[in-house]
């Protein structure tokens, strides 16, 4: 008995001397030279994205800077005080929702953004972190498998920001934050019948949703189904991102070299049309290494999840390391051509400021999770 | 056991998340693997097509339009050359609402439904960003207007196109021609690669004959351009070919003088160098403003030149087809010699008139009363007819015919250019086939004085004329000397071989006469003249006076008054121009077809004296 505790005392020793400074700030180290890795790679195609636009690359830079700092701030922060906050920050969020609703600026023909005077921000992107951390923190108290009163209120909660941000519009958004709720439900362990239940009436209910899609919502279906009706209306974007794509080849046209994008014909190169640029310029063989660093960031989350130690810290852990995936599949499917146009950014590499910030500080309660367990014996 | 239950639970919800944590990872690399999949089918499986794709995007091929050829004349002065126009033109990319646009600017600048039509037709077939013209050949005012304007049109702008000008429109019109935009028909017919880049081809004259020569090679630019259609860099460059120059045999002086000496007359004029065939002067008149053509003419200016009484877009020189009248005889003369139905001592009475045997029907002498014996001389100096009816009765219609036909009378001269009318020379043959007839001998009378079927175009006249100034001897009449700097060599026609030479002498000598003689009917034009003249006056009826009627040249209707005609050559000993004058409804040959040959030599021979 006593060997044992000493043992894991002599072990626990040698752990904190080896990992002593990271630990004390609450680092994980994988994590952050994925992370560093994937922001280097996204800055360099931006340069390239951006037709070496330097005042571009250097707001990019400094919002990255602002990103990691907010992550390694909000790594810090223990777990249960997160849990503390959780539905507060929900709360919060669904008031500045409805605030965008009814005072919001509108920009690109959505009303996302809510003007605080000196800084325009979209709640939306409070709502990516603050639904997982709600459906977390309700399921959390309850016996899992949850039963299906629990499953109905944790939807209602999914529901609320999914449906306001969708009336924004803003469908990308949306999807993100209704899969990291539906990732939640999942982890914490809900029947499989009922999620293929749900599967099928959601399919029944395409019609419906049809029915209450704005119309450049509908043009982008459409588009989707068929790009070449239009080629140089609403078809272009999917097409020219195709031409991009397919003229890279397998080692693509080399970094800087990308004619679709240098000569404009790539719309929205620098942002959510980026991984266009990158598949022109770095081939096939370039995009399976970026996107195996994405995989290699979501398996260490996810790892993350596996080795938490409470039902909170585990299913949130889980949730945010599904959506950033999601994340990433969305844009690349969109961008190829199998998914519709929805404006979701490339996480990490393209051109913007407020997701960057979000997921990173998603990133950063990974971090927390993992860097404050308590050890076992204690 | 509140502990133990919640380490149970506690283990079984480790070991369900657990669970989902791999069905999750299961389902993460399914979406991984699908969008490698798909990478793989766009960068391997059709990477080919989208290459090419990327390619079309990034490389533009623009056609360099060559340069037209210049059109000068003999010493060099220029008689068709490019000057920069203006277009309007429109990229649809840079426009947010097209039709409003369209609308706006007919408001400012006159704009046709047909501009309007073409132009859309156009925008359907143009890549993007490329600039489509709505309208072609802005004035100065035009372009000012729409400069001032300008910041209301993004997208809109003029763009500078040469356009082809006419330093002598009037003078030039029926031998440059002019050029004008392309219609379908032409469309059809030319080179579509060669024609890229043009807009305007020749439509008459030299500018239509020599197309192929004026228009050059069309010359390609490969550039590497943006999607807004900026061109960064040149990736290929074929330099067009420029159209050939070409150097006319007209001379503009000449060409002035004979348009000028016609005065307020309709007609035509040749002058051809006898030597080599070059055709010195072409005239019809009146001529017309090409340069209204080449600028794109409005359908008012157009309506009104096509329905002028003087038909100024009708080319009398080469399609005119009049009646020859005396300036035949000389031929017919010659014919008689040859044919040995004349001699040229015998002495024939001309009363005035003269009948066929059995037959009422006088056929009268222009001379009230006859010119009494003639000679063969005689009668071409003074123009006798009786002599001409009794030579051509006694040669008959198909020796007259055969004979006039070596000195291509009825047959086109093959001058290079498009649309010459190839007259009338009749014969029996003719005759039964066209009109189905039979041949009567009074018509051989009237056409031995070159009246009845007898037609001949202003150019076919001058032709014949050269070659009996040349004794036998024709060249093709051709208006291009050079081709840049190739000669064209002149094009000999088969001669005019005589039984006796001595023919073309007497010939020759009575045309002599019709100039210098005291009785000649062009004696008038000898006064002060360096040079000597050989020449034929012809006076043409418009309409037949009936049998008891009296031609009243004071009281008939201008446009119902008989032609002018005058052919002519000097220097009569060594020939060097051939000139065939016809004035429409100029009353006599000899008073006002004559002074103008006679102007035209002037200024011929005393420059190149």
């Amino acid at each position: 008995m006593i060997s044992s505790i000493q043992r894991t005392q002599l072990r626990s020793h040698y752990h904190q001397r080896k990992t002593g400074l990271l630990q004390r700030f609450h680092i994980d180290i994988t994590l952050l030279i994925l992370l560093t890795c994937l922001s280097s790679i996204g800055i360099l195609i931006l340069l390239s994205a951006g037709h070496e636009d330097i005042g571009l690359l250097q707001r990019q830079v400094t919002r990255l800077g602002i990103a990691f700092c907010a992550m390694l701030l909000v790594a810090q922060i223990p777990p249960h005080i997160l849990k503390m906050f959780a539905p507060w920050l929900f709360l919060l969020g669904t008031l500045l929702l409805l605030g965008v609703l009814f005072a919001g600026v509108m920009g690109k023909g959505a009303q996302r953004w809510l003007d605080l005077g000196f800084f325009r921000f979209q709640p939306s992107e409070l709502l990516k972190l603050a639904t997982p951390m709600m459906i977390a923190w309700y399921l959390a108290e309850k016996r899992l498998p949850p039963r299906l009163k629990h499953i109905l209120f944790s939807t209602l909660f999914i529901a609320i920001p999914t449906v306001l941000i969708a009336k924004q519009p803003d469908l990308g958004t949306a999807i993100l934050i209704a899969s990291s709720g539906i990732a939640v439900l999942f982890l914490a362990g809900i029947s499989l019948k009922l999620i293929t239940g749900v599967i099928a009436a959601g399919a029944g209910l395409a019609p419906l949703l049809w029915s209450y899609m704005k119309d450049y919502q509908k043009q982008r279906v459409l588009t989707f189904l068929n790009p070449e009706d239009d080629p140089l209306g609403a078809g272009y974007h999917i097409i020219q991102s195709k031409i991009a794509i397919g003229s890279g080849g397998l080692f693509g046209k080399g970094w800087m070299l990308g004619s679709q994008a240098r000569l404009e014909f790539l719309p929205e190169s620098s942002t959510d049309f980026i991984f266009a640029v990158f598949s022109e310029e770095f081939g096939l063989i370039g995009c399976i290494t970026l996107l195996t660093v994405y995989l290699l960031i979501f398996i260490r989350s996810i790892y993350i999840a596996t080795q938490a130690q409470d039902t909170f810290s585990r299913l949130l852990a889980g949730s945010l390391s599904l959506t950033f995936f999601v994340y990433l599949f969305v844009n690349v499917a969109m961008v190829t051509g199998i998914l519709p146009v929805v404006g979701v950014p490339l996480p990490l590499v393209s051109y913007g400021g407020t997701s960057m910030v979000t997921l990173l500080i998603g990133f950063g309660i990974l971090m927390s999770i993992h860097t404050h367990r308590k050890l076992l014996s204690s | 056991m509140k502990t133990s239950f919640d380490l149970k639970s506690s283990l079984h919800e480790n070991r369900l998340f657990l669970s989902r944590s791999i069905t999750l990872i299961i389902f993460v690399l399914i979406l991984f693997f699908s969008l490698i999949a798909r990478l793989t089918y766009l960068q391997i499986e059709t990477h080919e097509k989208y290459t090419d794709l990327a390619q079309n995007n990034r490389v533009r091929l623009s056609v360099i339009t060559p340069v037209r050829g210049l059109i000068f004349d003999s010493h060099g002065r220029v008689l068709a050359e490019n000057t920069p126009g203006y277009s309007l033109e429109l990229i649809p990319e840079q426009i947010k609402d097209i039709n409003l646009t369209v609308k706006k600017l007919s408001d400012l600048l006159p704009i046709s439904e047909n501009e309007i039509k073409r132009f859309n037709r156009q925008r359907k077939q143009q890549k993007r960003f490329t600039s489509i013209p709505l309208r072609n050949r802005l004035n100065d005012t035009e372009v000012a207007i729409f400069s001032a304007n300008r910041h209301l049109f993004p997208g809109v702008e003029i763009q500078a196109q040469p356009l082809r000008h006419y330093p002598f429109p009037e003078l030039t019109s029926h031998v440059v021609g002019y050029v004008g935009a392309i219609n379908e028909k032409e469309l059809k017919t030319i080179d579509p690669v060669n024609y890229r880049g043009s807009r305007f081809i020749g439509k008459t004259g030299i500018e239509k004959a020599y197309e192929s020569k004026l228009h050059g090679q069309v010359g390609y630019q490969q550039t590497e351009n943006t999607a807004q259609g900026r061109s960064l860099k040149v990736l290929s460059h074929t330099p067009p070919l420029s159209g050939s120059n070409l150097t006319l045999n007209i001379d503009i002086d000449l060409q002035r003088i004979a348009y000028n000496q016609l005065g307020d007359y309709t007609g035509a004029i040749a002058a051809i160098d006898t030597r080599t065939g070059a055709v010195r002067a072409l005239v019809s008149k009146p001529g017309f403003n090409t340069n209204l053509f080449a600028k794109g003419i409005d359908s008012t200016s157009y309506k009104a030149l096509r329905t002028s009484l003087k038909q100024p877009l009708f080319n009398r020189a080469l399609r005119g087809q009049y009646p020859p009248g005396s300036t035949l005889k000389p031929f017919f003369g010659l014919a008689g010699l040859e044919h040995d139905t004349v001699k040229p001592s015998e002495k024939i009475n001309c009363p005035g008139f003269y009948q066929l045997q059995k037959k009422e029907h006088k056929y009268r002498d222009w001379k009230k009363g006859g010119h009494g014996m003639m000679t063969l001389h005689d009668s071409i100096v003074q123009s006798c007819d009786v002599y001409f009816y009794i030579l051509a009765h006694r040669l008959k219609i198909d020796r007259m015919h055969s004979f006039l036909s070596k000195f291509g009378f009825g047959q086109k001269t093959g001058l290079d250019i498009i649309g010459e009318k190839s007259g009338l020379l009749p014969s029996r043959k003719w005759k039964r086939r066209v009109r189905n007839q039979a041949w009567y001998p009074g018509e051989t009378l009237i056409a031995g004085i070159g009246q009845g079927f007898n037609l001949t175009t202003p150019l076919q006249l001058a032709h014949a004329t050269a070659i009996l100034a040349n004794k036998g001897k024709g060249l093709t009449p051709s208006l291009v000397a050079r081709i840049n700097n190739n000669t064209i060599k002149p094009r000999p026609t088969s001669p005019v071989v005589l039984g006796n030479n001595a023919h073309w002498e007497l010939i020759i000598n009575a045309m002599y006469d019709v100039v210098n003689g005291a009785r000649g009917t062009a004696r008038r034009i000898k006064e002060g003249a360096p040079y000597k003249i050989a020449g034929k006056t012809g006076t043409a009826q418009v309409f037949s006076v009936k049998q008891d009627e009296k031609y009243d040249e004071e009281n008939v209707l201008e446009h119902l008054k008989d032609h002018a005609l005058f052919i002519a050559f000097a220097p009569a000993k060594d020939p060097q121009l051939a000139i065939a004058v016809i004035v429409e409804n100029g009353g006599h040959g000899g008073s006002v077809a004559a002074p103008i040959a006679r102007a035209i030599f002037d200024q011929y021979i005393t420059t190149s004296l």
